[in-house]
């Protein structure tokens, strides 16, 4: 029952940059799967591998710099080794993405009804009619009150909010099994960023999508994922589902970052700020616990050699050891 | 004792059209809005993009042409008389920028950019100026060697710290913080957070902090004020605002935020769509038929919301 559900796979996957002819690895042997039905949150600070991720599931990476190993299986298929022709039947039709920035990717010189509509000429067999149609359907679920009048509007005669709801309408055109979302609220408002949340879950109950969302927002994390997962360094460091991590998080990283937030209903005076700095792509450290030097109060001994995720709680994978150890240091990091 | 008062401050847009470009209309972008700031607190203004939020920042330094209203520093009209250099306002009223990559000039190494207010207002002796920069650099915990280098080599969290320090080379009263951290990451922005309170606590200082955070916000400020389309919606001291909303636009706007555990996420969905529904009803008892937001009246001593004088409890 359970194989059935899962519709992405990803094992080991390796995306490299190159850098003065020399590869350096963005996403460093991250494996999960998505489950239907399910939103699954990544999270992590800028840097550290997150969009990477995405840009190689949908195969969106500059290809004459990048190398990407592993595998992305989708329906017994390898993304990693697809061709261009047959990554293209996939993206937009089997899985959609949600980008950040709402205005920089629309086309500003095509009307909104005729950019929706480019993905049902590609993907579908849809007469004209049943095309135009379809642009209104669309337009009306992701809840914009006169479709007929938007959809004949350009991206600039409409607000941040609305070219979001576009974006979405595209995404969802060809009904896809897998929409990520790559930091889709972040360009907005609180209120706006509300009903969008709220959109994209309303969406996924009616379509059964499985959605990978993107961001470095908690907040976002705790109102709608199911399960999360937090990347460090090109790593993941820890893998729950949404109670569990955010009431019982257990790695350094993780806690730290909990422990940084400004927050609306607690007044503690200072923020946990955590020692040093994210390590550049070039000088990250490959061996041992990467986030070891920033939490440099816990002994050396306290780290695994090799980190690999465990499974301390049912569905609850932290990587190293040094969890077991770990506590706040107080008072002496300035 | 407040040492800046600002009085009724209107920034309006015109809108050009018709066949002789005459003035057609005007944008409200700041719509009579007045504060009172004393020293050593923090202030929060609070608000969507778009509402003026930044404007009025601007305003206030002089950054924008004020329509009509006035500011009066220590006693003193200073409104739109920006233009002299040695005036006490200009030296001790100080701004931070949201994005700190493009508030520093990429040709110039930090040690200019940091000894430019320092030219303009302090007269030192090239030596003195020197022990100036590294004190300054200390303070925002950078070491001495960095004064050679381009704010290119330097991380987000650096560069704020630059535009920090270039902020209080001055020594000044009140710094006028537009959207200091909303550019970076968790963690760094703790350590900004943190950083910007102790400065606070050591010089006495008092914050203008423009954010549209509402959880950064009730971490620095003591007095909020919350924006909607140019004017003051409603004021008040942290705790009003946070645990005795009053106006709709503030109900709404506190329902919005995400808060960071996933226990009662249901329950809070339910209550923002109850508060949501409750905004297009009641929408007409806080706003004119214009839609201008009313004007504010007190409801306690510290407690002022923009509604009818029947219509609050």
């Amino acid at each position: 029952m359970q194989r059935t559900d899962e519709i992405l796979k990803i094992k080991d996957l390796h995306t490299a940059f190159r850098i003065n002819d020399r590869y350096y690895d963005a996403v460093d042997g991250v494996s999960l799967t998505l489950k239907r039905n399910e939103i699954l949150a990544i999270v992590g600070e800028s840097g550290c591998g997150k969009s990477t991720l995405a840009t190689s599931i949908i195969g969106l990476y500059d290809q004459s710099k990048t190398r990407v190993q592993g595998e992305i299986l989708y329906k017994t298929q390898n993304l990693v080794s697809l061709n261009e022709d047959h990554l293209n039947e996939i993206r937009g039709s089997e899985i959609g993405m949600i980008f950040q920035d709402p205005l920089s990717s629309l086309n500003p010189l095509m009307r909104v009804g005729d950019q929706i509509e480019e993905g049902l000429i590609y993907h579908t067999k849809l007469s004209s009619e049943e095309r135009k149609k379809r642009v209104l359907e669309l337009l009306q679920q992701v809840g914009i009150q006169n479709p007929e009048r938007v959809a004949r509007q350009f991206p600039h005669q409409l607000s941040g909010g609305m070219r979001q709801r576009v974006i979405i309408a595209i995404a969802i055109s060809c009904k896809p099994k897998i929409l990520i979302a790559d930091e889709p609220t972040t360009a907005l408002d609180v209120t706006i960023q509300a009903q969008i949340l709220d959109l994209l879950l309303a969406l996924q109950q009616e379509t059964g999508a499985g959605i990978i969302l993107i961001t470095h927002d908690l907040g976002v994390v705790a109102e709608v994922a199911d399960r999360v997962v937090v990347m460090y360094a090109g790593e993941i460091i820890e893998e729950a589902p949404v109670r569990e991590i955010f009431l019982h998080p257990k790695h350094p990283y993780t806690r730290s970052l909990f422990h940084s937030i400004p927050q609306m209903y607690s007044s503690s005076d200072r923020l946990n700020v955590i020692q040093g700095m994210v390590p550049s792509l070039t000088n990250l450290p490959r061996n041992g616990c990467r986030f070891a030097s920033r939490i440099p109060w816990i002994r050396k001994e306290a780290h695994e050699k090799n980190p690999h995720l465990h499974e301390v709680a049912p569905n609850h994978f932290v990587r190293c050891t040094c969890w077991k150890e770990f506590h706040f240091n107080r008072g002496g990091n300035t | 004792m407040s040492f800046m008062v600002i009085q009724d401050l209107k920034v309006h847009y015109p809108v050009r059209g018709g066949i002789f470009n005459q003035v057609v209309d005007y944008v409200y972008a700041v719509d009579g809005v007045s504060m009172e700031f004393e020293s050593g607190k923090a202030y929060g203004l609070v608000g969507e993009s778009g509402c003026g939020k930044s404007t009025t920042g601007k305003a206030i330094v002089g950054l924008e042409k004020i329509t009509s209203g006035r500011v009066i520093y220590e006693g003193i009209n200073v409104t739109n008389k920006r233009n002299n250099r040695k005036s006490t306002f200009n030296r001790e009223v100080q701004m931070i920028f949201q994005d700190a990559h493009s508030s520093l000039n990429p040709r110039k190494r930090v040690r200019d950019i940091i000894a430019e207010p320092i030219h303009n207002f302090l007269k030192l002796s090239p030596k003195e100026e020197e022990r100036k920069i590294c004190e300054l650099l200390e303070i925002v915990g950078m070491p001495e060697d960095v004064k050679y280098k381009y704010p290119h080599e330097f991380s987000g969290g650096q560069k704020q710290r630059l535009g920090i320090a270039r902020a209080i080379a001055t020594n000044p009263k009140l710094i006028i913080a537009d959207e200091p951290v909303s550019a970076l990451d968790i963690s760094v922005q703790a350590q900004i957070l943190n950083f910007m309170k102790d400065i606070q606590n050591e010089f006495g200082l008092s914050y203008l902090f423009i954010s549209h955070d509402l959880g950064v916000v009730k971490h620095m400020c003591d007095y909020i004020s919350i924006m909607y389309k140019g004017r003051f919606v409603e004021t008040g001291t942290k705790f009003d605002i946070y645990n005795n909303p009053q106006h709709i636009y503030t109900k709404r706007l506190l329902s919005a935020i995400p808060q960071v555990t996933p226990i009662g996420r249901e329950r809070r969905k339910r209550e923002r769509i109850k508060v949501e529904n409750d905004y297009r009803e009641q929408y007409k008892n806080y706003f004119d038929e214009k839609e201008r937001v009313l004007d504010l009246i007190p409801i306690t001593s510290t407690h002022n919301v923009a509604a009818l004088p029947k219509g609050v409890i």
